[in-house]
């Protein structure tokens, strides 16, 4: 558990040393959400009627744009050789990986999603409850995001064709993330879609660090 | 599965399937001939849709084998995995654009057959999406096994995606059922009664099983295609 420990601590400490990286993927995240209003136009009802499935989408891209290097650049410096190499479970090393991932990612954009949504007009329940399935929600992408990492290391064109295998397999996500805010709004169950939104959360803790796992040991080969 | 394991031998393989492909081919055409006929000609046109029900016998068995190719992707998938079988990375290579090919067919006609009968070419209803979202599935397998400049890696990678895609295929069709639930927007027509008759059923079967003899044709077509393409890749330039 040391090394989980260790991993993830070293993760954050080279975000730390280079906060412009997480920056930029915030800025991503509100400017995206920003061009909604703009394309579609100012009317108030409509804004806060697709303000939940906007900020989804565009958390959703943000992730899945800071995990084109999740692992590359362990795999360029010979990192992810000596994980491989390591006495501890790669598994776990995954696990770490995509944790620091969610720490800074995942969590500012769930934190900062609210004040995006008071700009759509939600209102304040509604605020509280996107930061909820936002912080439930984003460990899964951070995990399958990691899966779709760890799967296009050192491939022809990786980003995109990350974004193309990770982007289905959000869509439960995705639908279950919005939907419980919009379920809030009409009178809907917001504690079924947030538990069916943890069970997928849990789904995908118990079965993408394998995957990870041999996707990387198939690279290290 | 001794049978299968005595397959994964590529030229065993292949001398089976010079074997087979001729009368297969022969077998497809023919029933294909008599399939069209029934489905084309001797079929009643259906009392509600008139003969927009004629792409049903098309529309159909494609959504099925669509399905069923992803299965055999994930099948593939564990045998390279599991018993590192080369034939199964060069077949999952094969029939991955088959599937799709499939995919995209049912997709088609159902948006041919939904303009006259919904109205719309394309609406948001749960079955439509799950099988987009399956043709999703399908390109980004494609699109991984053929990323890599080592085509071994490709295979590993893709096959590792098809198992997980597998696991999630049943979430996500789980979750755009939900989803269309939620949003239903104005009822759609629903295709049919409760039984489906005879006259119609008949010929929907044959199709499919038509189509389905394609779908091996067409796979085992390509997984010999697939074979020569790798020796080649593999063989020393003369120098």
């Amino acid at each position: 558990m040391s090394g989980f420990a260790a991993l993830v601590a070293r993760d954050l400490r080279l975000v730390w040393r280079r906060p412009g990286d997480v920056a930029v993927v915030l800025a991503f995240f509100v400017v995206a959400t920003t061009l909604f209003p703009l394309g579609i136009g100012p009317e108030a009802n409509v804004l806060a009627r697709i303000a939940a499935g906007v900020l989804w989408c565009a958390a959703l891209f943000a992730a899945l744009l800071s995990l084109d290097r999740l692992f590359a650049a362990d795999f360029e410096d010979g990192t992810l050789d000596l994980l491989l190499l390591a006495p501890w479970p790669l598994e776990l090393a995954a696990l770490a990986k995509c944790g620091a991932h969610w720490i800074v990612t995942g969590l500012p954009l769930a934190l900062l999603a609210p004040f995006l949504g008071v700009a759509f007009g939600l209102e304040p329940r509604a605020l509280l409850a996107l930061a909820a399935t936002l912080l439930v929600g984003t460990p899964t992408l951070s995990l399958i995001g990691g899966l779709a990492a760890a799967l296009t290391l050192g491939a022809r064109k990786s980003g995109a064709l990350l974004a193309l295998l990770a982007l289905p397999l959000c869509v439960p996500t995705l639908i279950f993330g919005a939907g419980a805010v919009e379920a809030l709004a009409t009178g809907g169950d917001f504690g079924a879609h947030l538990a069916v939104l943890a069970a997928l959360a849990l789904v995908a803790l118990a079965t993408t660090p394998w995957a990870i796992a041999a996707a990387l040991r198939q690279a290290g080969e | 599965m001794a049978d299968l394991h005595f397959l994964a031998n590529p030229a065993r393989f292949r001398r089976f399937s010079q074997r087979v492909l001729p009368s297969l081919a022969f077998a497809t055409v023919l029933m294909m001939a008599v399939g069209l006929y029934m489905a084309l000609i001797q079929s009643p046109p259906d009392y509600q849709q008139g003969d927009t029900v004629r792409i049903m016998f098309v529309h159909v068995p494609s959504a099925w084998l669509g399905m069923a190719g992803y299965a055999l992707l994930a099948g593939l998938g564990a045998s390279l995995l599991i018993w590192r079988h080369p034939l199964a990375a060069l077949m999952a290579r094969a029939s991955a654009p088959v599937g799709a090919g499939f995919c995209a067919v049912c997709l088609l006609t159902g948006s041919l057959w939904g303009r006259p009968m919904w109205g719309a070419y394309w609406v948001w209803d749960a079955r439509l999406t799950s099988m987009l979202l399956l043709f999703f599935l399908y390109l980004g397998h494609i699109a991984l096994s053929r990323a890599y400049d080592e085509p071994e890696r490709g295979d590993r990678a893709a096959a590792i995606l098809a198992l997980i895609g597998v696991i999630n295929l049943p979430i996500i069709k789980f979750s755009v059922d939900w989803w269309n639930t939620l949003h239903q927007p104005a009822s759609v027509a629903r295709l049919g009664g409760p039984s489906i008759h005879p006259s119609i059923l008949i010929p929907l079967l044959w199709m499919a099983a038509t189509l389905l003899l394609l779908f091996v044709l067409l796979v085992l077509l390509r997984t010999d295609t697939e074979i020569d393409r790798r020796r080649l890749e593999n063989a020393e330039p003369q120098s």
